[in-house]
């Protein structure tokens, strides 16, 4: 069935769509390299990237599901981000967060620590290099004279993940995803163009087990007595578990799947895969992971003080535990649907 | 009756861009607005972050340049926590580092620029991408632009532990040492990288004294700016990516400013539009005169003609050469046209490509001492370092715990924001004359914008090779009357 419809040739329609991004997702889907040529024999790309007035009209030639697979990177930032998810959405049969940003806020997501008059503030006005006396921000909207104006797109206070927007069929994590990940839809877009069975709405690509399941490095179990810097850390063990070094790494409760590339340079993860299959909220598991090997023998005789300095090595839960993670993340949130 | 032109999107460093074109009565060009339409707020949210975590989060400020940031990041920490990396650790970051700007300048020349160079402005659309690019040159060729590109990004593998986005950049050096097998395994590659940047040198130089036509309109004066130039030099004044003094030269050559990285708020201020969200830079000694090229003016630029204008040539034997015979076919020094900023990327492949040889034959490189590590914090650091397209610097201030309490970051578009507003302006004006303006014009308008390879767009188009674009003129009750666009196809 699904060698004879790639025979009469119908190519696929593939879109590559973007929101808030470093295009370090394009890149990745570049670093295919010569297997980019096999790519481009099953596919048209309709759309890359996405367009600010062009949008519109380009999409709308396209007919309803007329894209069989669009791939949307970034975070949702702006209101033409969420327009174009919109657009995209109902223009396509396969709709698949590509990249940590949309599947889950990513780095640009850690503006919800922040807000745009604050951003604005930095950027416009404290920054080491500004000459600004006048206050002068960027504007919405802008009247150059009486017959002339220009516009520029409303920035929100928060970065989204774009299942918070639309439904998303797959995801595949990473910052940005992985090779094998990549490589991976080839064989979906086959399976799209010969109608085979596709795999379960929702699937997340990556393993179904943790960081610490593919780690080459040993573990021993070991209880730690404090998180130090691994800047100031001379001796790292080449061939022990960073976390039991006392370094914090996000491996407990990060999807596998990465090939452990930072921890290959002795790095820790910092979990730019996600949360792991049964991880609900990176940042909580995390937390209760470090309650777990952070300790003492004799810990119910510590005092509050002593407690207090074995905590003192995190200095910054949330950008750390929630590096990647943090629109998608719980707090401030209420559970509707469980996963 | 007065018109509005818009192009949009162009896509680069902060997200998305466009440009707004006003045209007067006779229908010529009077204004031109070229604007970034996003802001993400690095500079924000990375305050309150523990310092040593910046390598590995402002890389992501871009993925394209993303070796960059984090390279200007560690350096950057050097200062914040006073250590210098031992000589092995330099020597590995700049390996790194060279295989990274060889994946960018590769990239670009073959997947964007190549479509007009090679194909010229008027092919069919549909060709107008890389693999219309492969197709003309073969798939020989084609595959060879391929495998280079793909050792370039293997080499910050090995090195840095991600092609996008490394992670083995510290306070000190790296996290860790070149083992000799990785050594042998990049000396192979190097080898292959430097036969491939000859062929690329020849090439480029073929497809322009093979096409006129492309050879008159990029170096014509509607596509030159006289700017002044900035970038990196070694102790002997020739180009260096990694490390250097900071050098100026003014619009005629003459040397201005010569400073070292962290005296750089001494010397560049950031003037705020309201009609953008980037900033504009500009020389603090001339001061902010508008968007107005020349001598009086503080704008400059910086780059890869910006640097080879400001150093006096290039640290290896080939590239030197070539830069000496750019700089005679094209006339003299300092050079100011589209068709040089092309060119100069080309020279620096070269050059990058002899880098990368060097090094990994030097016998320092498999030092297992690649990291010093700090005694405490000082807590300021200004990291600097050659971007692909530009000077970059990253400026941290951390308090005695280490958490970042202010960031500042220039990179290579922004200073650059400035000139491509004008160059945009004037290719505009070239092109449209009595409200004549159709899918071609808007080309040369690009291409215009393009010789910058303003990040993302190296990115964002390489594939389709073709911007997107719609261009809407409307009357001045705002009525549409015109519309053209002109859509994106790989095939």
């Amino acid at each position: 069935m699904e060698s004879k419809k790639i025979t009469e040739k119908r190519k696929l329609k593939l879109a590559i769509g973007l929101g808030s991004t470093c295009s370090g997702c394009d890149i990745a889907i570049l670093d295919l390299g010569v297997k980019l040529l096999e790519l481009i024999d099953l596919a048209d790309i309709v759309y890359w990237p996405t367009a600010f007035d062009f949008k519109h009209s380009d999409l709308k030639e396209l007919g309803d599901k007329e894209i069989d697979i669009t791939l949307y990177h970034g975070t949702i930032r702006t209101t033409e981000h969420e327009e174009i998810a919109h657009i995209l959405r109902k223009k396509s049969k396969v709709l698949i967060a590509f990249g940590s940003c949309s599947c889950f806020g990513g780095i640009p997501g850690l503006c919800n620590l922040t807000d745009k008059q604050q951003i604005f503030n930095t950027v416009y006005g404290e920054n080491l290099s500004v000459a600004n006396k006048e206050n002068i921000f960027p504007e919405e909207k802008l009247l150059i004279n009486k017959n002339k104006y220009i516009t520029l797109p409303h920035l929100f206070d928060t970065g989204k993940t774009l299942k918070q927007l639309v439904e998303v069929d797959y995801f595949i994590p990473g910052c940005p995803p992985p090779m094998p990940l990549i490589e991976g839809i080839i064989p979906l877009m086959k399976d799209v163009l010969g109608d085979a069975q596709l795999p379960e709405k929702g699937t997340v690509f990556g393993s179904a087990k943790t960081l610490c399941d593919e780690c080459p490095l040993k573990r021993e179990n070991k209880i730690i007595s404090k998180i130090v810097s691994p800047t100031i850390t001379a001796n790292i063990d080449p061939d022990r578990c960073l976390l039991e070094q006392g370094i914090l790494c996000m491996g407990p409760v990060t999807r596998g799947g990465c090939g452990a590339k930072c921890i290959n340079v002795l790095m820790p993860c910092r979990g730019c895969m996600g949360p792991s299959l049964e991880t609900e909220d990176q940042g909580v598991k995390m937390i209760s992971a470090i309650a777990s090997i952070l300790g003492a023998e004799n810990e119910e005789n510590l005092t509050d003080r002593q407690i207090e300095d074995m905590q003192s090595g995190i200095k910054d839960i949330i950008g750390t535990f929630y590096r990647f993670t943090l629109p998608d993340a719980l707090l401030n949130k209420k559970v509707k649907e469980r996963r | 009756m007065s018109k509005k032109i818009t192009i949009g999107p162009i896509t680069r460093l902060e997200g998305e861009a466009k440009i707004e074109i006003f045209l007067d009565k006779k229908g010529n060009v009077e204004d031109t607005y070229f604007q970034v339409e996003e802001l993400r707020g690095f500079e924000k949210f990375c305050e309150g972050r523990p310092v040593e975590e910046l390598p590995r989060i402002t890389s992501r400020i871009c993925g394209v340049c993303s070796g960059a940031h984090h390279i200007a990041s560690c350096k950057a920490l050097d200062g914040v926590y006073g250590v210098n990396p031992p000589s092995a650790g330099k020597k590995l970051r700049e390996l790194f580092y060279c295989a990274h700007s060889l994946h960018s300048h590769l990239a670009h020349v073959f997947a964007l620029a190549a479509p007009d160079l090679v194909l010229g402005f008027n092919a069919p659309k549909e060709k107008r991408n890389i693999f219309g690019v492969i197709e003309k040159l073969g798939l020989e060729l084609g595959k060879k632009v391929l495998t280079a590109r793909g050792y370039a990004q293997k080499i910050q593998r090995i090195i840095g532990g991600s092609e996008v986005h490394a992670s083995a950049g510290m306070a000190g050096g790296l996290s860790k040492p070149l083992n000799e097998d990785s050594r042998m395994e990049i000396e192979k590659m190097s080898e292959e990288l430097l036969e491939f940047a000859k062929i690329s040198l020849d090439l480029f130089k073929k497809i322009i004294s093979d096409n006129g036509e492309l050879k008159e309109i990029l170096d014509s004066k509607d596509y030159s700016l006289k700017t002044y130039y900035m970038g990196m030099v070694d102790d002997q004044e020739k180009v260096n990516l990694y490390d250097g003094d900071i050098k100026v030269v003014d619009p005629e050559g003459k040397e201005f400013v010569r400073f070292k990285a962290k005296d750089y708020l001494s010397h560049i201020e950031e003037h705020v539009e309201p009609w953008t969200y980037v900033k504009f830079p500009y020389l603090k000694k001339i001061g902010w005169k508008g968007l107005v090229e020349g001598i009086n003016s503080g704008i400059y630029r910086v780059g890869p003609l910006a640097r080879l204008n400001a150093a006096k040539g290039m640290a290896t034997p080939l590239a030197d050469k070539a830069c000496q015979e750019m700089y005679e076919l094209l006339g003299g020094k300092p050079l100011h046209s589209a068709l040089a900023l092309n060119w100069a990327r080309v020279v620096e492949i070269v050059y990058i490509a002899e880098r990368i040889n060097e090094l990994v034959k030097d016998k320092e490189i498999t030092d297992k001492k690649v990291r010093t590590i700090p005694e405490g914090i000082v807590g300021e650091g200004v990291g600097c370092v050659e971007a692909p397209r530009g000077t970059l610097f990253h400026h941290y201030i951390a308090d005695e715990q280490g958490i970042a309490k202010k960031v500042n970051f220039i990179v290579a578009t922004t200073h650059n924001n400035g000139p491509i507003c004008m160059s945009i302006k004037k290719a505009a004006q070239r092109v449209i004359k009595n409200f004549k303006v159709d899918d071609g014009l808007l080309n040369l308008i690009e291409v215009a914008f393009r010789a910058y390879d303003p990040c993302l767009a190296c990115a964002s188009h390489c594939l389709p090779g073709h911007m997107a674009m719609k261009a809407n003129i409307y009357n001045s009750d705002k009525k549409l009357i015109n519309e053209i666009i002109r859509k994106e196809k790989v095939r």
